[in-house]
């Protein structure tokens, strides 16, 4: 994040309460949260509300109950203000049929508020920066599918957003136009101008982006992770096979700050230990070496997103059968399951 | 953001003011309106008419030119109502020509491939959408009816002392009466456009419905003997409307009251704008 950026601390998206009801269905029910991270995943299953949430904070829909603020916007009162620091990118295909993909993305640029000049200047930087540059200004109804979802990303960029909302973005992609597509996310998220939300259902790529992921149900929060949290946390958290006398090592690692319990499995000597702030792995290298223990095994344990994808799923059904704790809309941390 | 970086920034300069950005929308409409020969060969011919009134203004107050001519200044329609009333039919039949040919293919390309949502997720209204697609018609209308018409009236003024002093209304019946048929082909034709979203289509049900809705007029007061059926036609709507301006109460053709035309017309705009406003939506909700 931008260490200039005064909006840098403050929630990007604060949810309320939000309930969004189509027709006589309801589609997001009390959805109450706000999230800060840079880069947002919203997963869910298919029509759990991803889509209609991100519809919702582009004033597409109407909340029928709550609020939802961006930036501390209001997206019903504010939602000028809000589609002006929002870039959006669109699940299906869209485009405007017999226009060149400069055309589009400097017209998109020009509605966003840019002059025509520095619209211009921008959609050919976009389309340089999403590797369009060479086809930009052919028809964008000749484009390969993964084209298509470039020109998408580089018409939410060219007005320089600072929050993106992404719908499936690697919908339909193959891998290598898979792999350019998160790169691009990927940079965007480092380089802290601007913040992302990344709604998919492919767990892969959310947990290769993101840094917080909200897991949708039927219309409810199910579930609320900081996956860098929890990254940092896991990180200190190691499992290891040792061979050899194991007494003296774990005391020394003991006495640098460590945290050790052994969990024989097998006959074999397992440890699992926490490591302090400042103690690296490389220290224990050491410590195995001039006590002559072999240090057989190192992993790290740490929970996949599947596993609390899986967990929020199985918490989510329970909730709803059993009247749901997440049915007020308090973000819910299924944290033991996982 | 640079070619050369490849890298994201955000942008940090200057905004265009917001009430003016519809005319973004007609600047690139604007651009791609003569792209078809056809609509450059439509548009040219329809300032045909305009040359020979023109000629003929010229040519009733030129008595050498009439004698090389061998006619009579009597052979050659007054510049009166009449005159007016058959220039309004045709330069609005060339409108609405153009009209077919130009407004399908402001709202259907956007539609046909959900273009929609990239417009309204920037701080730019569907109503500003309608304002940027309908100004390209209303502006390519104004070119071939009242912008012409008005010139020709003024022409008439400036060779015949005194006759503008007696003919404000004529000039008031021209700019009304282009601007009303202006708006009703301009609003149908993106509202057939928008629901369809399939250009040709648009454009042939452009006429069918005008046609259509006029053979309805005409069944309806055969079989209700009756003038009211009218109100179902835009087409004749216009021409009651036209005549009113043109002759007051001695218009030789109106069946309908000027007022209920002008209703008429008014309650098909409305309609028309009542489907722009369930079309033209981000996402249509399937209830």
């Amino acid at each position: 994040m931008n260490p200039d950026d005064p909006s840098a601390a403050a929630p990007v998206i604060e949810l309320d309460g939000l309930e969004v009801r189509l027709g006589r269905r309801t589609i997001l029910r009390g959805l109450s949260g706000a999230l800060t991270g840079r880069c947002l995943g919203l997963l869910g299953p298919n029509g759990a509300g991803k889509t209609t949430l991100l519809h919702t904070l582009l004033g597409f829909h109407r909340p029928s109950a709550g609020t939802a603020r961006i930036f501390g916007h209001d997206v019903v009162g504010e939602i000028d203000a809000v589609r002006g620091v929002v870039g959006y990118m669109p699940e299906n295909d869209a485009f405007v049929a017999n226009m060149s993909a400069v055309r589009l993305v400097r017209l998109m640029g020009e509605l966003s508020g840019l002059p025509a000049a520095a619209a211009l200047e921008r959609a050919h930087e976009a389309l340089f920066y999403v590797g369009l540059g060479e086809a930009r200004y052919r028809d964008i109804g000749t484009y390969s599918q993964g084209m298509k979802q470039l020109v998408k990303l580089a018409q939410a960029l060219v007005h320089g957003p600072r929050l993106l909302l992404l719908d499936e973005p690697t919908n339909a992609l193959d891998p290598p136009a898979r792999e350019r597509m998160l790169r691009h996310v990927q940079e965007i998220r480092d380089s802290g101008e601007a913040h992302i939300v990344l709604s998919s259902h492919l767990l892969r790529d959310v947990e290769r982006c993101c840094d917080e992921v909200l897991i949708l149900k039927d219309g409810r929060i199910v579930a609320y992770r900081n996956l860098a949290a929890e990254r940092s946390a896991d990180r200190k958290f190691l499992e290891l096979e040792l061979r050899g006398e194991t007494g003296g090592f774990l005391d020394a690692l003991r006495g640098l700050g460590a945290e050790c319990a052994l969990a024989p499995r097998r006959g074999r000597n397992r440890v699992k230990m926490v490591l302090p702030e400042g103690l690296e792995v490389a220290h224990l290298y050491r410590e195995a070496a001039e006590r002559e223990v072999q240090i057989r095994r190192l992993s790290y344990k740490r929970d996949s997103l599947e596993e609390i994808f899986l967990a929020a799923m199985e918490e989510g059904e329970t909730q709803t059968l059993a009247g749901g704790a997440a049915a007020d809309g308090e973000p819910h941390d299924p944290g033991g399951a996982a | 953001m640079t070619v050369r970086d490849r890298a994201f920034h955000r942008y940090s300069g200057a905004s265009t003011a917001r009430r003016w950005r519809f005319l973004v929308l007609f600047r690139y409409a604007w651009k791609d309106v003569f792209s078809a020969r056809l609509v450059t060969a439509v548009y040219a011919l329809s300032f045909a008419p305009i040359l020979v009134a023109a000629t003929i203004v010229y040519l009733r107050h030129n008595l050498p030119a009439l004698a090389a001519m061998e006619l009579e200044v009597a052979e050659i329609i007054a510049v009166e109502g009449d005159f007016f009333n058959i220039m309004l039919r045709c330069q609005g039949i060339f409108l609405l020509v153009l009209t077919a040919l130009v407004g399908p293919g402001l709202v259907s390309p956007d539609l046909a491939n959900n273009g929609l949502p990239l417009y309204l997720c920037r701080p730019f209204s569907r109503t500003e959408y309608v304002l940027g697609k309908l100004s390209v018609l209303a502006v390519l209308g104004s070119t071939v009816t009242w912008l012409p018409l008005l010139l020709l009236t003024a022409f008439q003024g400036s060779v015949e002392s005194g006759w503008m002093a007696g003919h404000w209304h004529v000039a008031g019946a021209v700019f009304l009466g282009s601007w009303a048929w202006i708006l009703v082909l301009a609003l149908l034709a993106l509202a057939l456009s928008a629901w369809v979203r399939w250009r040709l289509l648009a454009a042939a049900m452009l006429f069918a419905t005008l046609f259509v809705a006029s053979g309805l007029a005409e069944f309806v007061n055969q079989l209700f003997r009756t003038h009211y059926g009218d109100l179902l036609s835009p087409g004749k709507l216009i021409f009651a409307v036209w005549e009113a301006m043109l002759f007051g109460a001695d218009a030789p053709m109106v069946d309908v009251p000027p007022l209920a035309a002008w209703l008429g017309l008014a309650a098909f705009c409305g309609f028309c704008l009542l489907v722009l406003n369930r079309k033209l939506r981000a996402y249509e909700v399937v209830r």
